[in-house]
């Protein structure tokens, strides 16, 4: 989805989403059944350069002469800086150059929108450089080339810094406390006038009587849940190589999720035309959304300027997790009423998501997740995105829905046992369908949910039963908008009949694979015959991030016109040789047909060799702003067992059921539902950032942020649902994020079967859980004494 | 990193020579696993790294009916598992070292380095310390023998003095009717570092406890002998009441911190449990032998 | 600049001799020394096993082991997995599952999981994700892998050992 800029203004927002819920008229829905590539798995085309350790991704490139930067970072959260001296540094042999923020132009304050996010490039730049200030445990400050990247991180020891520390601002309750300390001197909100503070914008959504509302429910529920800042965890660091060139150009290579959001969000920290700017796409080893802005590739270009060679920066696993964007830590307090026979009547929710040390948590879309499942007459949501020392946020994976469902969906369990419902029949008698109200805007056109919620309820996995002592079973749901956007495609045909399908979406999950096989569908030809490349910045129209779920259905969408343009120019070429009509030709598995008799027909592959003298090469193009988003939904059941003597839950089975519209590739499919579901329990169990008192990262490395391993995590069962898009030509729907919503919330459910305990907290680990075991058994022990 | 010169000495005397020779500027360098995070982070920054992985005794695994067992300093946790004999003399330690990290990690890593590292929650101190293996030092001085749990002194400190090398580990022969037995609770399945682990070596004398030690992980400043829940157990019967009151005394033995591996209430509650889970695994297991 | 070491190895079948720091880790010395950029960096600390190599038969990660410590020692990378452009069954067993989806964690993968096989050509799923626990993927959910992995056991006890990697 597009978040909202995140001005500073209260927003109410009645309307939203219009344009992106519009369904396309498109001239056709494809008949689902009919396909002969799409619906089948075959092996991705980049498959043999992955296993075989011959894929690029960004770490893997050097040049001639090449230079290695490293990047100094703040041991403090929250500090001015006094002084910053690199005498001694650039005296160290080896060492070509240092920059620090004096290196970078003043960038401006606005908020405009790049990508999926609204950004502030001067925010952005300050974060890139420290200007003045650090704001969170390893802002940069400094950036050194050297021959080698031993010299550089020896030189930047040598770096001296002097700060004035200041007290570190660690959590949205301290943040927003009177008379906190304030992080960004010139951070203002509608509602505080011209009073500095930490709230960049309060969102507020509402929808009839709230109070009514709680009148008529027969069971109110209301709890306060606190979810832990997580890290999107993807294996591959950051990286970027950065060549400019003495005539005022530059390339960068680096491992993005968005080569044209480089490409922008550089030319502002440089201030350099767009234009100069090249990117190229290097294979990318994961991003779940943290990489979709910049960070080092600025870096690698400025570098590069100052000393006239390619300069290569990678991150370390440390600086991954200390600096690049987790996601938002909150806290929701949250209130549901329903009555005696299931129907949810009111929410009220206050919701305040960890912005990071800059603006632009994802709480508005947290805000407007969090009851989009259910048909909820009257709620009234708050929404605070809050700054605090903690590294800025970056969008991961359905970026604020899952932190909101934990809260929902334990509620909804909570409301549903209250009224003696099956949680799955609870949520089916409140779900919502095509015609049901959005959070905002006009109503949702076809849509799944209803599909996924029976299909978990007639699983073998929600059929069987759980036995044994200390096990649980739970099941929550998942809502996610997906994203449009811009996409561009190229489809050539070759001339041995043969295709290559240019797009520019980075290829961070098999997309490929869909890619080759929409254009091998629409032509006619074998998936093999297509080739899929990923161009850079100047070979391909502008094309925004592989994210938001869309390569899929935008690119996707955009490469299923491209392919048709290509198939409309061989019917016209083969009509010229024909001397028909075009209406009178047609494209049909890959052969070229006459209307009626006459001709035999061609294959692309006979018709190819003659371009050259019927007009020359043919070419399909397309690009668009795809309209027509199908939501997302998921729903997931897991079993756990608990040992209440340590508090560990294990995870015993977990089925997750979600709506692809259409799955082009299953298999791809099957693994973004399996992996999102994977992130999700790590989210749920181990995973968070652990701050000391100072403000300090604790937990740097991936011995201790904990993500799921194979032996943490059962063979995930993946049912995928279709429920045609209507507004996407092939009726997909993104699937690359919903997944990971539910299970935090269905563990929660879970392990309330298992023990008796409500866990409102993430992770819900060991000392966690088992602190709750053991409060909860001397409550009961303490009512049963005094009954 | 800083930079550094790498040796690989054949022998002892060549070892303890180069050792000599550079001080506290060198450090005994085995599977690595740990100490090349350190140099790479800056924890420690030595120059001279002595790889001891080419000196025979270091690399030897011997068990005698009578001597026991003589584990090399640099012998790998892979090899531990591999031994028919680690599995039938000390499961527990054979346990221990298997647990550490993953298979990368136990192809390097060693039960010696895991030692010298000085981590209180080192997976296979606990083990060792219930087992009453002592340490063999040789230095420029000559030789001495450490008690595993004196080997560490405070947090990545241990008694090694400079020039000094840990030689092998020496545990007696397992007495009739014993065994050990090491359990440590982990966040995750794997790949992940105690939070707090408990090793207990038991001899039996019909249904009553003859002999116990406890050793206990990441519950204080360095891996710690529990003495009082160990003597707590001999003489008992093997029954609940034994047990409880051993988990209780092991949990009060415990002087743990709260850090983002858990909470030092946390780590007491899970002592005891620990604890009582490993007494009751390795009675089982010595009612067998 | 320290001085460098010359360092002899046998690297995927070829003898191989390279110059390094003795700073430098092996994972180093294989992507930055020898081109061979398919072992992948990505934590440094042994926690993630995407840079996992066998040296002389066994698992071990490049990043914890210094490039002088190869000398004489018998090394297989992912470079070597393939014969003479045949791929082995464990690599056509990921593709047709599709176990893997941004690729970065699927050379040490293949290199655990070649090492499981290479001792125990009949693993049980446990056995499988045992092995397979050192090494982190964040895309997968690891369900696909582990399947791949027991596909490919079965394809080649039924082909017999030593046709490994001819199919």
């Amino acid at each position: 989805m597009r978040r909202r800029q995140s001005g500073d203004t209260l927003v109410l927002i009645e309307a939203q989403l219009t344009a992106s819920q519009r369904g396309l008229t498109m001239a056709e829905t494809a008949a689902s059944g009919n396909f002969k590539v799409i619906g089948t798995r075959p092996v991705r085309p980049d498959g043999v350069d992955k296993v075989t350790g011959r894929a690029k991704f960004g770490a893997d490139y050097s040049f001639p002469g090449m230079l290695h930067g490293k990047v100094l970072r703040s041991p403090h959260a929250h500090a001015l800086i006094k002084l910053i001296k690199i005498d001694k540094a650039l005296a160290l042999p080896g060492v070509k150059a240092i920059v620090t923020s004096a290196d970078l132009p003043e960038a401006e304050n606005k908020s405009e929108q790049a990508g999926e996010m609204a950004v502030n490039p001067r925010h952005l730049s300050a974060n890139i450089l420290a200007r003045g200030k650090v704001l969170y445990d390893g802002h940069a400050i400094a950036a050194v080339a050297a021959t080698s990247p031993h010299i550089a991180e020896e030189a930047l020891r040598l770096i001296e810094v002097d700060y004035e520390i200041l007290p570190p601002v660690m959590t949205v309750d301290a943040a927003m406390a009177p008379g906190a300390p304030i992080l960004i001197a010139d951070l203002r909100n509608k509602e505080e006038g011209d009073k500095p503070t930490n709230v960049a914008t309060h969102y507020q959504f509402k929808r009839g009587d709230v109070e009514a509302g709680f009148k008529s429910a027969d069971f109110i529920v209301e709890r306060e849940f606190n979810t832990a800042m997580v890290h999107q965890g993807y294996i591959e660091p950051h990286n970027a190589v950065g060549i400019y060139n003495a005539d005022g150009n530059a390339t960068i290579y680096c491992s993005t999720q968005g080569i044209f959001d480089v490409r922008l969000l550089s030319s502002q920290v440089l201030g350099v035309e767009v234009g100069k700017i090249r990117v190229v796409p290097a294979e990318i080893g994961g991003g779940f959304g943290g990489k979709t802005t910049v960070y080092l590739e600025p870096l690698s270009v400025l570098l590069s300027k100052k000393t006239g060679a390619p300069v290569k920066l990678t991150m370390s696993r440390a600086e991954v997790l200390r600096a690049t964007g987790p996601t938002s830590g909150s806290k929701i307090k949250i209130k549901m009423g329903a009555t005696r026979d299931g129907r949810l009547v009111a929410a009220q929710i206050w919701m305040a998501y960890e912005a990071g040390a800059y603006p632009g948590s994802p709480v508005g879309a947290g805000a407007m997740t969090i009851v989009a499942p259910y048909t909820v007459e009257n709620f009234l949501i708050d929404g605070y995105d809050v700054v605090v020392n903690r590294p800025k946020t970056a969008a991961y994976r359905a970026p604020g829905a899952t932190n909101a469902a934990f809260a929902s969906e334990t509620v909804i369990d909570e409301l549903a046992e209250k009224c003696g419902i099956d949680p799955l029949d609870f949520r089916i008698k409140n779900g919502v369908q095509e015609g049901s109200p959005q959070v905002v805007g006009p109503p949702y056109k076809r849509i799944g949910y209803l599909q996924t919620v029976e299909a978990i309820k007639n699983s073998p996995h929600y059929k069987s039963k759980l036995t044994g002592a200390n096990r649980g079973r739970g099941v929550a749901s998942g809502f996610w908008f997906n994203a449009g956007m811009q996409s561009s495609a190229i489809v050539n045909i070759h001339p041995d009949g043969t295709a290559s399908v240019v797009t520019g979406s980075p290829d961070i999950g098999g997309s490929r694979a869909s890619m080759a096989m929409i254009a091998a569908e629409v032509l006619g030809i074998p998936m093999t015959d297509v080739r899929p490349v990923v161009a850079d910045t100047d070979s391909i129209g502008h094309t925004d991030v592989t994210a938001g779920s869309r390569v899929t259905f935008a690119t996707g969408m955009a490469v299923y016109e491209a392919a048709r343009d290509a198939a409309r120019q061989l019917v016209e070429r083969a009509a010229k040789a024909w001397e028909k009509k075009p209406e009178e030709v047609e494209l049909r598995d890959g052969m070229l047909h006459t209307k009626g008799n006459g001709v035999p027909p061609v294959s692309i592959k006979q018709l190819a060799p003659r371009f050259p003298r019927t007009g020359g090469p043919i070419v399909g193009r397309a690009s668009l702003n795809a309209r027509g988003v199908g939501p997302a939904f998921a729903c997931a059941c897991v079993d756990v067992e608990v040992d209440p003597e340590t508090g560990k839950v294990q995870i015993l089975r977990a089925t997750v059921a979600q709506d692809a519209g259409k799955a082009i590739h299953p298999s791809y499919v099957e693994g973004q539902m399996q992996g999102g579901t994977a992130q999700g329990i790590g989210w749920a169990l181990n995973e968070e950032y652990f701050y000391d008192a100072k403000g300090i990262l604790r937990n740097t490395g991936l011995l201790d942020y904990r993500m799921p391993t194979c032996l943490d995590l059962p063979a995930i069962d993946a049912i995928i649902v279709e429920v045609p898009n209507p507004g996407h030509p092939l009726g997909v729907r993104g699937v690359g994020e919903v997944s990971i919503v539910p299970p935090p919330a269905a563990i929660a459910n879970a392990i309330y079967r298992a023990t008796g305990v409500r866990m409102t907290e993430t992770p819900m680990s060991p000392p966690k859980l088992l602190k709750a075991i053991l409060r909860h058994r001397s409550s009961a022990a303490n009512a049963k004494a005094a009954g | 990193m800083h930079e550094i010169h790498y040796e690989a000495p054949t022998t002892l005397e060549q070892a303890v020579a180069i050792l000599k020779q550079r001080g506290e500027q060198a450090r005994p360098l085995s599977g690595g696993t740990d100490l090349i995070i350190q140099l790479r982070s800056g924890a420690r920054r030595n120059p001279y790294l002595i790889d001891i992985k080419y000196i025979k005794e270091l690399r030897t695994i011997s068990f005698d009916p009578k001597d026991g067992l003589r584990l090399g300093a640099a012998v790998t946790c892979a090899e531990i598992d591999e031994n028919p004999l680690m599995h039938r003399h000390y499961p527990g330690l054979t346990e221990a070292a298997r647990l550490i990290g993953s298979v990368q990690i136990q192809n390097r890593a060693s039960v010696g380095g895991n030692l010298c590292n000085g981590s209180p929650a080192a997976d296979t101190t606990p083990a060792l310390i219930a087992l009453g293996a002592r340490a063999r030092i040789v230095g420029p001085g000559g030789e001495r023998e450490v008690p595993a749990e004196k080997f560490a002194i405070a947090p990545g400190r241990t008694v090694l003095q400079p020039g000094e090398l840990l030689v092998e580990l020496l545990i007696a022969p397992p007495p009739p009717h014993s065994s050990d037995a090491y359990l440590r609770l982990i966040p995750r399945n794997e790949m992940d570092i105690a939070v707090v682990g408990a090793g207990v070596a038991l001899t039996l004398d019909g249904d009553r406890i003859k002999a116990a030690r406890i050793g206990l992980g990441a519950v204080g400043p360095t891996a710690i002998l529990a003495e009082t829940a160990s003597q707590a157990l001999v003489g008992k019967k093997l029954d609940d009441a034994a047990f409880d009151a051993a988990a209780r005394l092991a949990s009060e033995a415990a002087s743990p911190i709260d850090d983002m591996r858990g909470t030092a209430e946390y780590r007491r509650h899970v002592a005891g449990v620990l604890a009582r889970r490993a007494i009751s695994i390795a009675a089982e297991r010595a009612r067998k032998n | 600049m320290s001085k460098k070491t010359l360092v002899e190895a046998t690297i995927n079948g070829e003898a191989t001799e390279f110059l390094c720091e003795p700073r430098q880790s092996l994972l180093e010395c294989l992507r930055d020394v020898l081109e061979l950029t398919g072992s992948k960096e990505g934590c440094l600390t042994g926690d993630c096993g995407a840079c996992t190599i066998i040296v002389d038969g066994r698992v071990v990660d490049s990043c914890l082991m210094l490039g002088v410590e190869a000398n004489g020692k018998t090394i297989s990378t992912i470079e070597g997995m393939a014969i003479a452009g045949q791929l082995h069954p464990l690599q056509r067993k990921f593709l047709e599952h599709a176990a893997l989806q941004c690729g970065i964690c699927t050379p040490g993968f293949l290199m655990s999981a070649k090492s499981l096989l290479d001792r125990n050509p009949n693993p049980s799923e446990a056995d499988v994700r045992y092995a397979l626990a050192g090494n982190l993927c964040r895309c997968t959910g690891y369900d696909k892998i582990v399947r791949a992995v027991l596909d490919a056991a079965a394809e080649m006890r039924g082909c017999g050992a030593g046709k490994a990697a001819t199919r």
